[in-house]
């Protein structure tokens, strides 16, 4: 789909000002919801979405525990208010192939043999949508399944990058994305940049993939900051109640 | 339950570091590929795929139905994999599970996104009648590699597609409008060698899976990670590459087949 609109201008300022390598806005809090054994809010630019994990806990039913380790089910799911069109709520197509993509890259963080015939559930629940909702649910997975203390290699995180209007571009608009020319999604391990969610669509060439990769890894590691600094914060605030 | 798998993880493993593959394949050899057009008279296009043992049949149908309100003046395209209890031991019948709805999406992407059915040719009437073309998955017999499978079988069976004007009279059936497709090619990991076109053995002890689909221009159009494993920077260059040099070979297998 072409639009007449210009995503990009000839200074290299996008749509809502911000240069080729800029993120939107990020905000992060650990610890928010009382049930959960973990939980994150996080808002990124215009998604504003909500993790819980529950677990370790006794996987049901019996028949999908995994007697050498645990399994992760990570459950993406969109509010029926979330997007312009209401959605029709429960699991569409769309949203259970990327809870098992994210599912999948959070089993390679996880370290699930510690806990045989265990499910850890991440429930993600994107409340408002705006172009990214599946490298922002897994940023907030990462944060929430810290905050349940569950044992990780690393904290994962997620950023894409992709193309508009011919120029590479870090984390996607809602405009860049719906008339944007590929996009790029990649989630990593940032302690060594192991890649454990890449997905593409839409036309790149060789060195733009590459261009875009490495401005999605970049994106990665600044949101990794902002995940470590959510985890500090919240027990921070907890010594200071003290 | 879980001891067959790890002894054959070992015995493949053991054979990747004397850089040797279960089925005597090289790591950067693809299966042989057999494509047969024009099996269903009853479909618009149909097309079976196989990939050494991996049998994959692919149907198109086309109907008359509105539009999408955000794109009123242009055809509609779904995909839809069943993993029918046939190809498989482990297949069940039943609504799709995640694996059947991942390969239908992944196909789905590679044929959309680069916009390999004109679809904005499938207008009859904008905003009230376009044509409306299924792409319908059946895995036939499953030894591995069912995203390469499928994908090819969805372009072949495209290719051959006729839109049935005539039924709908609508004027004379005419060949479905195409713009050269993107191939897809699969590589997985494990034990650190990637190998291309993973059979059903590697594909179950491998770590992580990337797909990739190029065009003609060795240009990138779409791609796809799974598995619980990860990947280097340098082993995606490695997948991308033998996926470019690959799907030229299978491109041209697929136009001498579809007479192109």
């Amino acid at each position: 789909m072409k639009s007449d609109i210009e995503l990009i201008d000839s200074n290299g300022k996008r749509l809502d000002g911000r240069g080729p390598e800029d993120l939107r806005p990020i905000k992060i809090e650990a610890g928010v919801l009382h049930r959960a054994d973990g939980s994150c809010y996080l808002e990124w630019g215009g998604n504003k979405v909500l993790v819980a994990v529950y677990g370790p806990r006794e996987a049901i039913p019996r028949h999908s525990q995994n007697p050498l380790r645990a399994i992760v089910n990570a459950k993406y799911n969109m509010a029926a208010f979330s997007v312009e069109d209401r959605k029709r709520p429960g699991p569409d197509r769309r949203s259970r192939e990327i809870s098992k993509v994210i599912s999948e890259a959070l089993e390679k963080v996880i370290l699930t043999e510690q806990f045989p015939r265990a499910a850890i559930d991440v429930n993600i629940e994107v409340l408002d949508a705006e172009a990214g909702t599946r490298c922002a649910g897994l940023t907030a997975a990462g944060v929430a399944l810290a905050d349940a203390g569950i044992p990780m290699t690393d904290i994962p995180v997620s950023c894409a990058a992709g193309k508009i209007d011919g120029h590479v571009v870090a984390d996607l608009g809602k405009e860049e994305d719906n008339f944007g020319d590929a996009d790029l999604p990649v989630a990593i391990s940032p302690r060594t940049d192991e890649v454990i969610l890449l997905q593409m669509d839409g036309h790149l060439t060789l060195d733009e993939f590459n261009k875009a990769f490495d401005l999605a890894v970049n994106g990665c590691h600044v949101v990794s900051e902002i995940q470590k600094k959510a985890i500090l914060d919240k027990y921070q605030s907890a010594s200071e109640a003290e | 339950m879980t001891v067959v798998p790890i002894i054959k993880r070992d015995h493949i493993c053991k054979l990747a570091e004397q850089g040797k593959r279960v089925d005597g394949r090289n790591f950067g050899e693809y299966r042989k590929i057999e494509i047969e057009t024009g099996v269903v008279s009853k479909a618009e296009g149909s097309a079976r795929v196989k990939i050494g043992n991996t049998q994959v049949m692919a149907g198109i149908k086309m109907d008359v139905g509105e539009p999408y309100s955000d794109s009123p003046d242009s055809g509609v395209m779904t995909t839809a994999a069943e993993l029918i209890p046939l190809a498989s031991p482990d297949f069940e019948s039943g609504p799709p599970r995640a694996n059947a709805i991942e390969l239908a999406r992944v196909v789905d992407r590679g044929v959309r996104e680069s916009e390999v059915i004109e679809l904005d040719k499938l207008c009859i009437e904008p905003g009230e009648k376009v044509w409306i073309v299924f792409i319908d998955l059946h895995i036939l017999d499953y030894d591995g590699n069912l995203f390469d499978a499928a994908s090819l079988a969805a372009l072949a069976a495209l290719s051959t597609a006729k839109v049935p004007a005539k039924r709908f009279e609508l004027g004379d059936d005419y060949p479905l409008p195409l713009k050269e497709p993107p191939i897809s090619c699969t590589s997985v990991k494990f034990n650190n060698v990637v190998a291309i076109d993973p059979s059903l053995d590697e594909e179950e002890i491998a770590d992580a899976r990337l797909t990739v689909a190029t065009d003609t221009n060795g240009d990138i159009r779409a791609m796809q990670k799974g598995l619980n494993g990860s990947f280097t920077r340098e082993e995606i260059q490695k997948v991308i590459k033998a996926s470019i040099d690959n799907g030229r070979e299978i491109r041209k297998q697929l136009y001498e087949n579809i007479g192109k």
